[in-house]
């Protein structure tokens, strides 16, 4: 299927860049002076948690959708985001302990920002449970479309919640409204990572949306055309 | 639909609920040892020389209450799988909003039956002097109560005609209800303390909101959970 290939050839070409991003940031980036190498996650951890929330809010916009004009595409794209949020979420959350082992000393820390993301993490796995717990595909359209309207009013108090209380976590250094605090040299790396991360997002998203396309025809078809899947 | 039919068709629908659970008062009785238990559980579960049952009472309050609640929300719409009943309340002439604000209604007075009952257990078990803030306590618990059974209600008609759904409403359902919990925790740990008011405006505040939000969310979205 063509959509399927062009998928591959997205991922593809984002995991190059990916490794582009990597060799920028070792070998073109000044060392942090505080936190040393350390820092260097900081390329990967950042854009990954950008598009961890991205995601849930997409979900949550295609489900709201979803409810309205009752398209599959939009469930399926709402899946497909769910689990790749999912994924960029595990990246995060594995990319956090390991800085923070270094630089605080402690793998894990009940730290508001933290404790986020490990809930947007909490919200993609009951999302894709309730998912795989309904068998009816038009069911389990309407069910996940109302969860991840649900999880996607969630992300404001959630994200809300942080600047509330103290926090370890160093604050956003790029996205608030003075000017960068760091080197030119890393803002123009943390963008090209975040623009990798976003074709990784279309790329796997993509190759998703695809993969659960020909499941429903193949469901279908299995059906002996009894029953769509498109639902 | 005009809003006094509105109310008056969830009335009903809440009245109908909590009539078979006063003729029966299984589930009542079966939370309210529940509660009892899970006291017991904490009392055994912590060093009280280590850590004084004073300083966990927020903790123990809430953790209770959060896991009571869920098992009375499962409860909601398992009543209605019986001979479809389910199907029944649909067809009735009454908006689907009725239908998802009566069972609110029926489920926050389970939950606040529970709680009435909880409170005093824990101010008699662990010595916890809950009068002085009786009335913000109060309200903390119920602006907290309001949320997340708001948003239960909604996932528990959802979850009831899903596999494996008793494990399930808690898995969808508490990573909604730790926000809540969080700030009513912290509100309620400050008011145990004789803490002025002005130190806990700020996380009713939050509770108020969500309240508001989650209500109104969940109004709109049942339908989409019932609609075949």
């Amino acid at each position: 299927m063509r959509m399927l290939r062009v998928g591959r050839w997205i991922t593809g070409i984002a995991l190059l860049l990916l490794v582009g991003v990597y060799i920028r940031a070792l070998v073109f980036t000044p060392v942090e002076r505080l936190q040393g190498l350390a820092q260097k996650i900081y390329y990967l951890h950042v854009p990954a948690a950008i598009w961890t929330e991205t995601a849930i809010v997409l979900v949550g916009l295609a489900s709201a959708f979803y409810l309205f004009l009752k398209d599959p595409r939009l469930d399926r794209f709402a899946a497909a985001s769910a689990e790749v949020g999912i994924v960029f979420a595990g990246v995060v959350l594995t990319t956090g302990p390991i800085w923070g082992k270094p630089i605080w000393g402690t793998w894990w820390t009940w730290d508001a920002r933290l404790t986020s993301m490990l809930f947007l993490f909490l919200l993609y796995v009951g999302y894709l449970l309730l998912r795989s717990a309904v068998g009816d595909p038009a069911t389990r359209a309407r069910y996940a479309a109302v969860l991840g309207i649900c999880g996607m009013c969630l992300v404001p108090f959630i994200h809300f919640s942080v600047y509330l209380f103290p926090t370890l976590h160093p604050m956003p250094i790029m996205m608030k409204p003075s000017p960068p605090s760091m080197p030119g040299s890393m803002v123009v790396t943390s963008l090209f990572s975040v623009g990798v991360f976003t074709l990784l997002y279309v790329g796997f998203v993509v190759q998703r949306y695809a993969l659960s396309y020909l499941g429903e025809q193949l469901e279908a078809s299995g059906e002996g055309g009894s029953g769509k899947g498109d639902g | 639909m005009r809003s006094p039919d509105l109310l008056r068709h969830a009335w009903a629908v809440a009245s109908k609920d909590l009539l078979v659970e006063f003729r029966s008062r299984t589930a009542i009785v079966s939370v309210a040892v529940f509660v009892v238990l899970v006291f017991v559980v904490f009392q055994f579960g912590h060093d009280p020389t280590a850590v004084s049952n004073f300083d966990l009472a927020p903790s123990i309050l809430w953790v209770t209450f959060t896991f009571a609640a869920i098992l009375a929300l499962n409860r909601a719409f398992q009543l209605e799988l019986e001979n479809q009943a389910l199907e029944g309340l649909l067809l009735a002439p009454i908006g689907r909003g009725s239908i998802y604000l009566g069972k609110l209604i029926a489920n926050l007075a389970f939950v606040a039956t529970i709680e009435l009952i909880g409170l005093p257990l824990l101010a008699l078990f662990f010595n916890v002097p809950v009068l002085p803030c009786l009335g913000p306590l109060a309200a903390t618990i119920a602006l907290a109560t309001v949320g997340f059974v708001a948003v239960g209600t909604l996932f528990s008609a959802m979850t009831v005609r899903t596999r494996f759904a008793e494990l399930l409403l808690p898995v969808l359902l508490l990573p909604f209800m730790i926000l809540p919990l969080w700030w009513a925790v912290l509100a309620t740990g400050r008011l145990l303390a004789s803490r002025p008011l002005s130190e806990v405006a700020g996380w009713l505040n939050m509770l108020a909101v969500y309240d508001v939000v989650f209500v109104t969310i969940a109004l709109l979205l049942f339908p989409a959970t019932v609609n075949e």
